[in-house]
């Protein structure tokens, strides 16, 4: 048959429920979009849903994430990311949704939500759902109302995509579960890093109500491994994981107090990420920074530098800062400060230092490690070869040899190492939070 | 003795100028395309492309080492400069010294080639994502404006997302297209290529994606720059939050009954030769 008559066939073969959009349903986007864009976190990393027939979709693809787009904040766009409503019966300080703001509430029902996704997914839009909601009611009517969504898209649609949701603190249990069978990463925001933070600014949040559908999902899954190991067909729980998110700069917790918490989540909980989001002043409010205070981007950008040291690079949080050394050097990243202040450390020799030593070399990355680790078995490396194999040497240089020897022509002692660093990278950084004096008024 | 090779610009042509180098014992300076021929001072041969010779090379490369092979294949997908000759190198080195040297990627002869498939790859992998489909009387159809020639290495992703679907990919650089239906999915080169207008319901979910995409920014971290670098700018031209006001606006055909009509235009194009496809369903 050729391939010209294909969309009449199709046409003809291909039945699909239709809505009739109105303007509502964009309006409805809007808004939920608009009260959903705080979360950081948007990845679709980790799922393993392959192809099934009669569905549409899979994430297996996209084992490392895959973004769709970039928004005009240069963050990744990869799920539909919205609010099942913006009703919502607390009122946590720091949201934009909180009961007190006056803003126009509305809400999806499941068919358009459940519409939206299949086709959005189908043009390639997205790589699944990110479903989050304000708590309308309660949080187990709340926690009904996305479960039936998520039911509608997975049976009704057979949709295969990846499904991030968020489970709602002080919703039943046996919702978290039905919940985790439909989705593949389940999410509780802890969103202020101290349980001070928390009767301050979301008097209606307590740090038990947030850890326990933490620990349930986190027992779940080990559970669900077990299980899956038995019989290969149970149905999977949360095959993705679980994330959280910590709003920085909204209560005064410093980096020290973030990394551990941040270790401890890893450590004890499991979780697959820790979302960092920079406080972005939307209410004024007493308690909290004023409005013309800007989000602090850099420190976020730290923090995520340091999260990633973390979770591939073999440190933990208690070398990277301490008692004496509370917040992240703003003008070096944490490895280059970690480096610094280890300098008996160092150079290491790339011909000969193991994995986890060239992982501490700045400038020296996951991949290059291994790439290093290979090449040097076809003979000794010198440092013309490092640049190719994906090293950045504007960093590595002060740290390494290469057959025993550093880069040509490089002079430098311990004052003016710190000072190239700060050369080095300062182009590449976010806006400074505090903005420089500048000699000429406008 | 040196030698410019001419070849009819396929892979099995080129695999076809190793061979005959190796069986007349010449030693090849460049190897150009037909169309791209150039004067030059020394000798020149058009090779006649051989499935059987090219063959035999395939064959040989896997039995040395079936990851150069792939390297090479993917190699001749890539946009790098004269990717013929180094490709040509890099076989010559292989079948002189054998794979160990392909270990060390800051190797002179494998560094060109494994960083041009690396930046295939890299399109590849943003094209993943970057793709904007249009749905037009049940297909889904889209444009794409690569460097490299990607639509093989796209070919397994989008088949098993869209498994039950039938969707055509337009590469408007090199003027080919990948299309699938019914399981089975074929690349074909095609010209002169020109997409339907919407429907009223492809325009309204167009619609809507621009307004999430719109939405979902922070307006305080607003970071030009970084966007950029994420996602370059010459991926704009096709993607659907990016485009003027008339590319959401449905053609004056209401949807009929079903919500299926049948857009005026071709989202398929007819001429497409020796190209059988079973059934879909």
């Amino acid at each position: 048959m050729p391939l010209s008559v294909l969309p009449a066939v199709l046409a003809a073969v291909v039945q699909r429920p239709t809505i009739k959009h109105t303007m509502d349903v964009l309006e409805k986007l809007s808004i939920l979009t608009d009260a959903a864009k705080y979360d950081a976190a948007c990845t679709s990393s980790g799922g393993s849903r392959s192809f099934k027939k009669g569905h549409i979709g899979n994430t297996s693809s996209s084992v490392a994430g895959c973004c769709h787009s970039f928004s005009a904040d240069g963050r990744c766009v990869t799920l539909l990311k919205v609010l099942m409503t913006n009703r919502c019966i607390y009122d946590c300080k720091y949201c934009v949704n909180r009961r007190s703001n006056d803003t126009r509430r509305t809400a999806f029902t499941p068919e358009e939500l459940a519409d939206l996704t299949i086709n959005f997914y189908r043009r390639n839009y997205i790589e699944g759902l990110f479903l989050s909601s304000g708590v309308y009611r309660n949080p187990d009517y709340t926690m009904e109302l996305m479960i039936q969504t998520l039911r509608l898209l997975r049976e009704t649609y057979r949709f295969n995509g990846y499904i991030h949701a968020k489970a709602i603190p002080g919703a039943a249990p046996e919702l978290v579960e039905q919940l985790g069978l439909l989705a593949d990463r389940l999410s509780v925001n802890i969103e202020l890093p101290s349980e001070s933070g928390l009767k301050l600014l979301a008097p209606d949040k307590s740090k038990k109500a947030i850890l326990t559908p933490m620990r349930q999902i986190q027992s779940r899954n080990i559970q669900n491994k077990e299980e899956l190991v038995k019989y290969r067909h149970a149905p999977k729980f949360a095959p993705a994981g679980q994330s959280t998110q910590l709003i920085i700069g909204a209560t005064p917790e410093d980096d020290l107090h973030i990394l551990r918490l941040t270790q401890g989540l890893y450590d004890q909980y499991r979780l697959k990420r820790v979302f960092y989001s920079a406080y972005v002043p939307v209410v004024e409010h007493t308690l909290l920074p004023g409005k013309d205070v800007k989000p602090p981007l850099l420190r976020e950008h730290r923090l995520y530098q340091a999260d990633w040291l973390l979770r591939f690079y073999g440190f933990r949080a208690e070398e990277l800062l301490d008692e004496e050394h509370r917040n992240f050097d703003p003008r070096v990243d944490p490895k280059c400060s970690w480096a610094l202040a280890h300098p008996h450390f160092f150079p290491v020799e790339v011909n000969q230092a193991d994995y986890e030593t060239l992982l501490r070399i700045p400038g020296v990355g996951v991949v290059s490690a291994r790439r290093i680790l290979s090449a040097r078995r076809t003979g000794p490396l010198h440092t013309e070869d490092l640049r190719k194999l994906g090293v950045v040497m504007k960093r590595a240089q002060y740290f390494l040899t290469a057959s025993g020897r550093m880069a040509d022509g490089l002079r430098f002692n311990q004052d003016t190492l710190l000072h190239n660093l700060i050369l080095t990278e300062q182009p590449s950084l976010p806006q400074p939070e505090v903005e420089q004096l500048s000699l000429f008024l406008p | 003795m040196e030698m410019v090779y001419y070849y009819d610009g396929s892979f099995e042509g080129f695999l076809s100028c190793i061979f005959e180098s190796y069986a007349k014992k010449e030693v090849l300076t460049a190897i150009y395309r037909d169309e791209d021929a150039v004067p030059t001072l020394f000798d020149c041969r058009t090779v006649v492309t051989d499935q059987d010779h090219a063959n035999r090379v395939l064959r040989k490369l896997i039995k040395i080492s079936p990851s150069a092979a792939e390297l090479i294949q993917k190699g001749f997908l890539t946009c790098m400069e004269e990717k013929e000759l180094h490709l040509y190198r890099l076989v010559v080195k292989l079948l002189g010294e054998g794979p160990s040297f392909l270990r060390k990627l800051s190797d002179e002869t494998l560094y060109p080639v494994a960083t041009a498939v690396r930046h295939l790859h890299g399109e590849v992998h943003l094209l993943k994502g970057f793709i904007r489909f249009s749905e037009l009387g049940g297909v889904l159809g889209s444009e794409i404006e690569p460097k490299n020639r990607v639509l093989p290495l796209l070919r397994t992703h989008f088949c098993a997302r869209y498994r039950e679907d039938a969707f055509f990919i337009y590469d408007r650089t090199h003027k080919e297209a990948l299309f699938y239906a019914g399981g089975k999915a074929i690349i074909r080169p095609i010209e002169g290529f020109q997409m339907a207008p919407p429907d009223e319901r492809e325009a309204n979910y167009r619609l809507l994606w621009k307004r999430f995409y719109d939405s979902i920014a922070i307006k305080e971290r607003e970071n030009p720059r970084l966007r950029m670098n994420n996602m370059p700018k010459r991926y704009w031209n096709t993607m659907t939050e990016f485009q003027d006001e008339s590319y959401f606006k449905a053609e004056s055909f209401p949807a009929d009954a079903a919500g299926h009509a049948v857009p005026a235009g071709k989202p398929v194009p007819e001429i497409l030769p020796g190209c059988e496809l079973s059934d879909p369903g």
